[in-house]
């Protein structure tokens, strides 16, 4: 006898038969037919993204004070999708932005709007993808760090803004503001690693604060950030693939949470642990040795051993092995995002990305141009960058190196599908991230 | 005629207003050429014109505590008006209990909004112990319409280590997974109070009774995955316990006995055999009776036959099942 069924499963049934009838039709259909629906909607995402640079109707006053994230959620799309925005359009970005920064450092929503690290990573990001000599100098490095530094909590996260909330997300944007800004320095990194670490749940992911349930966009957030502070060792990756392995679903796409729907935004946030974690095989090896069943006990890397106030009692030194790279050597922390993305691929990405393609060229275009959640929601700039984010990390995640263009099998529909590569724990495209990062090499 | 024709109506432009007339608003300044200018309706520009004003002269008085309010409803994103909206209530020395009636509104419509949780989270910080029932209640309502609420969830949690009230937590958790055996929220929640409480003896002290608990709640629904994640994490901490546990390896054999909704089964089989699980033969005979054709090699051992299986009854993770199968030990 069956029980009643419960709101999880009747939201997920309902999700999943809207998907599956759309790719049920598509199946059906002729191959010329095939062709042209799986084709990315390039001229329409354009004009949806063009449009919203130049002017937002009345409805977008709730974003009022998000601002610099429209300005990088439309770029980035737009640099994905391999165009440029015309020269004065560049400027004008750089001025506004200019507006939005605070004498004091940081960048706020809008124009005089207290200085919060969201919008930071947003205007940061967003100035190194227009790119050039006027928008990267136009930021001003040493009140950014004095910004980050005022942030900068003792138990080692970070506030959002003054008196603000403290979580996963602000360490992330903390952190790679400063990575990529080349201002990282140890007083920053102090005990971030301490935090993320309790945030990592019983489930493997992590989430925003400690106790919380893990999420994607927090696992995201404290998994990048561990990387670029050089402490990732500490996490228990294993755990951390399981959880994330498990989060794409039936309809190919990932969902954000365990026994939770699809998105498309989760493109980005979990099918980017896939992308970090290929480059972190050494590490991942090095754990799952140590489960060491032969020698009668295993030892925990997780949770084992852990000293009373549940702190990991692991040594912190750095032993982060990337590519030939001695363990025990100093790292240059402003180094890390160039080394990580420099260093080749040596695994498979460890999801389907077939499907995942699947699911954003089928289900997450919309046909006026942007891309959305899933079938029935309205498109956003925010889903039309991170759907588009998570489609250019899984065609590019068969790649060896850079240097080599993904094969044809890697992208799904005509080749034209292709997008630019993205940078997996920036997420700005990487001809403008080693721009950035060549221009702000000087101390 | 339409309410928002009668709102409009109602709204008195602030330069109309008396008790606004010594203020000069403050335009914002977006320099020469904006990119992603919003098309401001005029009462949000005049409203935000006239914040600016207040917020640039520091002024912390009561039409500057209206005024946000009016600020807010615009736009209860605007993080610069919550964090100047402190500042005034503190100047003023405002009974916060009002606040949060205030917050109780406003949360009605914009729930998914950080800034109104960070500041519920201020006020109820203020206020101290005795808030703790009325944060629990909040939340609760917030749970009751969105049982998965990511902010509700993070606050209550935070009422309950920083004020108390965790009496009826786990009761809470256990009305929540009647309700929804799939809700991961009220699972996670339930590992928190379990880890956490101060009135229950840790995880050590609760394991027996969870893992009776969990075990129900998977032979119900094998194919959920919250209960199979929380099972293991009982067992955090000490993996020689989870592998020893004769329970989790006969659960395991329990549902793959039966032949269906088995992926979670044949993972934590597999987790178990890689944490040095010695299997019985029941078990090696449990998973022979699964096997499809073409999917054995004869002389398999059980973990190997085990990844065979996965990359096929749960092909979305087939790469995963593969890599699980190229790192057991004795594969080089």
């Amino acid at each position: 006898m069956t029980a009643a069924t419960t709101k999880t499963q009747q939201e997920q049934w309902m999700v999943e038969n809207q998907v599956f009838q759309i790719f049920d039709l598509f199946a059906d259909l002729p191959r010329n037919a095939k062709s042209a629906l799986v084709e990315l909607q390039r001229d329409n995402h354009l004009e949806y993204l063009t449009k919203g640079l130049k002017r937002l109707d009345p409805s977008f006053c709730v974003l009022d004070a998000n601002r610099p994230w429209l300005c990088y959620w439309i770029l980035h799309s737009i640099a994905l999708l391999g165009d440029y925005v015309e020269h004065e359009v560049e400027d004008n970005v750089v001025d506004f932005l200019s507006c939005c920064q605070d004498p004091n450092g940081g960048y706020g929503g809008g124009p005089g709007q207290l200085p919060h690290l969201a919008t930071t990573y947003a205007a940061v990001n967003a100035l190194i993808t227009v790119g050039g000599e006027r928008s990267l100098s136009s930021i001003n490095r040493e009140k950014v760090y004095m910004f980050l530094k005022r942030m900068k909590q003792p138990s080692g996260a970070f506030r959002m803004h003054d008196a603000g909330e403290i979580d996963v997300r602000a360490c992330y944007t903390a952190i790679s503001v400063a990575s990529v800004l080349n201002i990282l320095d140890d007083e920053l990194v102090q005990n971030v690693g301490d935090y993320i670490l309790s945030c990592q749940t019983y489930e493997g992911g992590i989430s925003g604060e400690p106790g919380a349930e893990a999420h994607g966009g927090y696992t995201f957030c404290g998994f990048a950030t561990m990387i670029l502070i050089n402490e990732v060792n500490r996490l228990d990756l294993a755990g951390l693939l399981d959880w994330v392995a498990f989060r794409q679903g039936r309809e190919g796409g990932f969902q954000g949470r365990t026994n939770k729907l699809v998105d498309s935004c989760y493109s980005f946030w979990q099918g980017g642990a896939f992308a970090l974690l290929q480059r972190l095989h050494a590490i991942l090896d090095e754990q799952l040795a140590n489960y060491a069943p032969q020698t009668g006990v295993a030892s925990d890397i997780s949770g084992g051993e852990e000293s009373s106030d549940g702190t990991q009692v692991d040594d912190k030194t750095c032993h982060f092995k990337l590519g030939g790279m001695n363990a025990s050597c100093p790292v240059n922390l402003n180094s890390i995002g160039y080394n990580f993305v420099k260093q080749p691929v040596e695994m498979e990405a460890l999801y389907q990305r077939w499907a995942l393609q699947q699911y954003i060229l089928l289900c997450a275009q919309d046909m006026d141009g942007g891309l959305k959640d899933k079938p029935g929601k309205r498109r956003d700039f925010y889903h039309t960058c991170y759907s588009l984010s998570g489609l250019s990390l899984s065609q590019h995640s068969w790649s060896q190196d850079e240097d080599s263009a993904p094969l044809p099998n890697a992208v799904m529909g005509p080749y034209a599908n292709l997008l630019e590569r993205t940078h997996p724990l920036f997420n700005v495209v990487l001809d403008q991230y080693y721009e950035a990062q060549e221009f702000f090499d000087t101390p | 005629m339409e309410s928002d024709e009668v709102e409009e109506m109602r709204w008195v432009p602030l330069s109309k207003r008396p008790e606004w007339s010594d203020v000069t608003p403050v335009p914002q300044d977006d320099g020469p050429n904006p990119v992603v200018p919003i098309d401001y309706k005029p009462d949000f520009a005049e409203t935000m014109d006239y914040f600016r004003a207040i917020y640039v002269a520091d002024e912390r008085s009561s039409r500057a505590l209206n005024l946000t309010a009016e600020a807010i409803s615009f736009n209860p994103g605007n993080y610069t008006v919550w964090y100047f909206r402190r500042l005034v209530l503190e100047a003023l020395d405002i009974d916060l209990q009002v606040e949060l009636d205030y917050i109780d509104n406003i949360a009605k419509n914009n729930s998914k909004n950080y800034q109104i949780w960070h500041h519920r989270r201020w006020v109820a910080e203020k206020l101290g112990t005795d808030a703790a029932d009325k944060e629990l209640e909040f939340t609760k309502k917030i749970l009751s319409a969105d049982a998965k609420h990511y902010h509700a969830w993070s606050h209550r949690q935070w009422v309950l280590l920083a004020l108390g009230g965790w009496e009826d937590e786990l009761d809470y958790c256990r009305e929540l997974l009647e309700a929804d055996i799939f809700n991961n929220s009220a699972w996670n929640q339930r590992y928190f109070v379990i880890t956490r409480s101060p009135l229950l003896g840790g995880l050590e002290a609760m394991r027996e009774s969870e893992v009776s608990y969990t075990v129900e709640a998977i032979l119900a629904h094998p194919e959920n995955e919250s209960p199979w994640r929380y099972l293991r994490g009982l067992y955090k901490g000490n993996t020689q316990s989870w592998v020893n546990d004769h329970q989790v390896s006969l659960l395991c054999l329990r549902v793959l006995n039966a032949k269906s909704n088995f992926v979670f089964a044949l993972s934590t089989l597999l987790d178990l055999l890689c944490h040095g699980l010695q299997p019985s033969q029941e078990a090696k005979d449990v998973v022979a009776a699964l096997e499809m054709s073409g999917t054995d090699e004869p002389d398999s051992d059980l973990a190997t036959s085990i990844c065979f299986i996965l990359e096929h009854v749960d092909p979305i993770r087939a790469n995963y099942w593969r890599w699980r199968k190229s790192k057991l030990p004795h594969a080089t």
